[in-house]
């Protein structure tokens, strides 16, 4: 079987080495995933630890030192007494107590004199401003994916394909500032809202950034439908759209629904186009053409300055971690439940 | 041996020389970096042994860096909590002090096709609550009222709830845009939008006059009207340090206070202490 025993061991070295150096890459980088979620939720822990508010030192409460008053002018040291008689007057920064009946609440106030943490607006923005995306590009962008892998002559596929590819590096602050100042004022002298950002908006800009993941995915999905069934299709008389509809795009289904889910999760997590173009009014409404506030934007709109391992920062924690779960769970759920079970059911398994 | 004697010599001169370049830091209130920036050039042009880094990244990240030790100085357009100050004297035992460096006038902007011209603080404040919601209430026209507010990690903000709406929470229907530039544009393309920010010069917007109370005069925000505390919504623009200033510090913020460092506030848009 060896021809020579010590070509064999050093080949064998080596390959142990790199076999081995790029498993641990492998683990690195899933142990840095498994550090992230760690760190999250460490950060959101405190909530659930401490429910009492917390109470400030009575020495906080004297003076803080000041410097270089006697340089101010006359009206401003008149503006400045009063400054200080309208700050000892107003209610104190607290840091509020995030029970979980104030998690529920449906009121998100985290700057306030009693702060108020509710989830509930946050999460039905979220939701609301994702399924608006889906909806609008789940149906272009597997059409287009349909097209472009069966119907397209070779050189529209070549300028398509790469062309809706692009869309996908775009920047999204890109197309949140382009929602912002062109998209919200077409919509609403399209329908006349009385919000000019709302869900709405941030929905369809959000679209433009799910349509290449979707596209993307569902089309490698229907171009892996094997050309047997194709070709038989055709071969029993079926036109090609009749192939198309009721061959190709049943059989590439699961990774079609595989490629929606992706795109949910990825209309989950985007930021910077749902803080753009939303509005981010924290509304606990159904209706599309108001004003919402996603958790992905709160995140990113209010963590710059809050004050560090305060009650509003495990909060902001907290909302990641939620984000965190959502999309990991869609993410596994496309992996592993549509990709085995209906990969089975349509092999025939 | 002797030239690289003599080069060894004026080697280590020239590391001291490096070294006693004294650093200070700033760091804090995006409201403030740009006014920030100018005072360090101007300081440096004239004080070659100072070396003056100035960063942004907000109010907020400012006085964490305070607290955790990695700034001198912080700017910040509002003033310290009071779990911020709580921090800082379990770190350094100090309230840290507070030094009044400038002035800026806030103002409240409307569409430039909006009749209305005048305001009352108490007008501003119920419209933000939530409690006048058409603009027939304040003199206008029939139509809805939408609001436009800054972020809540912004100091303007804090600011406009403490001073304005009396600590009281904004109307939930309030949109939050990032930066008064975002906050401008949308009024400017609302017809029926209200804002508040910094000064602005855009176009498609109007700055409105401001009564303190129904008797007095409405005080249109100039820089004269800002100055002499005349025009109702002005706020100061804040540092903070660690401890009562000393050296080279000492010497920065002296000159910060100065009628040369005033005059700077005015060349970027803010307003000077006198």
């Amino acid at each position: 079987m060896r021809s020579s025993d010590l070509y064999t061991r050093k080949f064998h070295v080596s390959e142990f080495l790199a076999e081995k150096l790029i498993a641990a890459t492998a683990f690195l980088s899933f142990a840095v995933i498994i550090l992230i979620f760690v760190f999250v939720f460490r950060e959101a822990l405190p909530i659930f630890s401490s429910s009492e508010p917390a109470t400030h030192d009575e020495a906080v409460q004297e003076e803080v030192e000041t410097y270089g008053e006697e340089a101010l002018g006359e009206a401003s040291q008149l503006r400045a007494a009063e400054e200080k008689e309208r700050r000892a007057g107003s209610i104190e920064h607290v840091e509020g107590n995030a029970s979980l009946r104030n998690l529920l609440s449906t009121d998100w106030q985290p700057v306030s004199g009693e702060p108020k943490f509710g989830l509930l607006p946050l999460i039905v923005g979220s939701l609301k401003v994702s399924l608006i995306a889906i909806l609008l590009a789940a149906p272009l962008a597997i059409l287009a994916a349909l097209y472009t892998s069966t119907f397209a002559p070779k050189r529209v596929k070549e300028i398509l394909k790469p062309a809706i590819e692009i869309l996908a590096g775009f920047p999204s602050v890109v197309i949140g500032f382009f929602a912002l100042i062109v998209l919200a004022t077409f919509v609403q002298d399209l329908f006349g809202t009385m919000y000019r950002l709302n869900a709405f908006v941030g929905g369809v800009a959000l679209s433009l950034a799910v349509i290449p993941i979707v596209y993307t995915i569902a089309e490698d999905a229907i171009a892996a439908v094997p050309k047997s069934m194709t070709e038989a299709s055709l071969a029993l008389g079926a036109t090609s759209w009749q192939t198309a509809l009721f061959v190709t795009l049943p059989a590439a289904t699961p990774g079609i629904f595989a490629a929606v889910l992706l795109g949910v999760g990825r209309a989950f997590g985007e930021t910077m186009i749902v803080l753009m173009a939303t509005g981010n009014a924290a509304l606990m409404t159904f209706n599309v053409t108001d004003p919402v506030r996603t958790m992905s934007a709160t995140i990113g709109a209010e963590m710059a300055e809050v004050v560090f391992g305060d009650t509003h920062y495990n909060v902001l924690f907290l909302i990641g971690s939620i984000l965190f779960i959502f999309t990991f769970t869609l993410n596994a759920v496309a992996e592993f439940y549509i990709r085995r079970r209906l990969l089975r059911k349509f092999r025939g398994g | 041996m002797r030239p690289i004697i003599h080069f060894l010599t004026l080697s280590i001169v020239a590391a001291a020389t490096m070294v006693a370049q004294e650093v200070i830091t700033v760091k804090g209130s995006d409201t403030m970096v740009l006014l920030a920036q100018r005072w360090a050039e101007v300081y440096m042009s004239k004080h070659q042994d100072v070396t003056i880094q100035v960063t942004g990244g907000g109010s907020g990240t400012g006085i964490s860096a305070l607290i955790n030790g990695t700034t001198d100085i912080c700017n910040s357009s509002r003033p310290m909590k009071t779990s911020e100050k709580q921090k800082l004297k379990q770190r350094f035992n100090s309230l840290g002090v507070e030094i009044k460096a400038a002035k800026d006038g806030l103002s409240v902007y409307v569409n430039e096709a909006n009749p209305v011209k005048e305001l009352t603080i108490e007008q501003v404040r119920k419209i933000y609550l939530g409690e006048i919601t058409n603009w027939k209430q304040v003199g206008g026209d029939e139509a809805r009222i939408i609001l436009y507010s800054r972020e809540n990690n912004s100091g303007t903000y804090v600011y406009f709830k403490d001073n304005i709406l009396e600590g009281k929470d904004y109307a939930p229907n309030t949109q939050s845009l990032p930066g008064t530039a975002a906050v401008v544009n949308a009024v400017s393309k609302d017809k029926n939008g209200i804002g508040y920010g910094g000064a602005a010069y855009g176009r498609g917007i109007r700055e409105l006059a401001l009564k303190a109370d129904e008797s007095s005069m409405a005080y249109p925000p100039t820089a004269e009207n800002v100055r002499s505390g005349a025009y109702p919504m002005t706020r100061f623009l804040y540092m903070y340090v660690r401890t009562r200033p000393t050296g080279s510090a000492k010497a920065y913020i002296d000159w910060i206070l100065s009628d040369e460092g005033q005059s700077v506030v005015q060349s970027i848009g803010y307003f000077p202490l006198r």
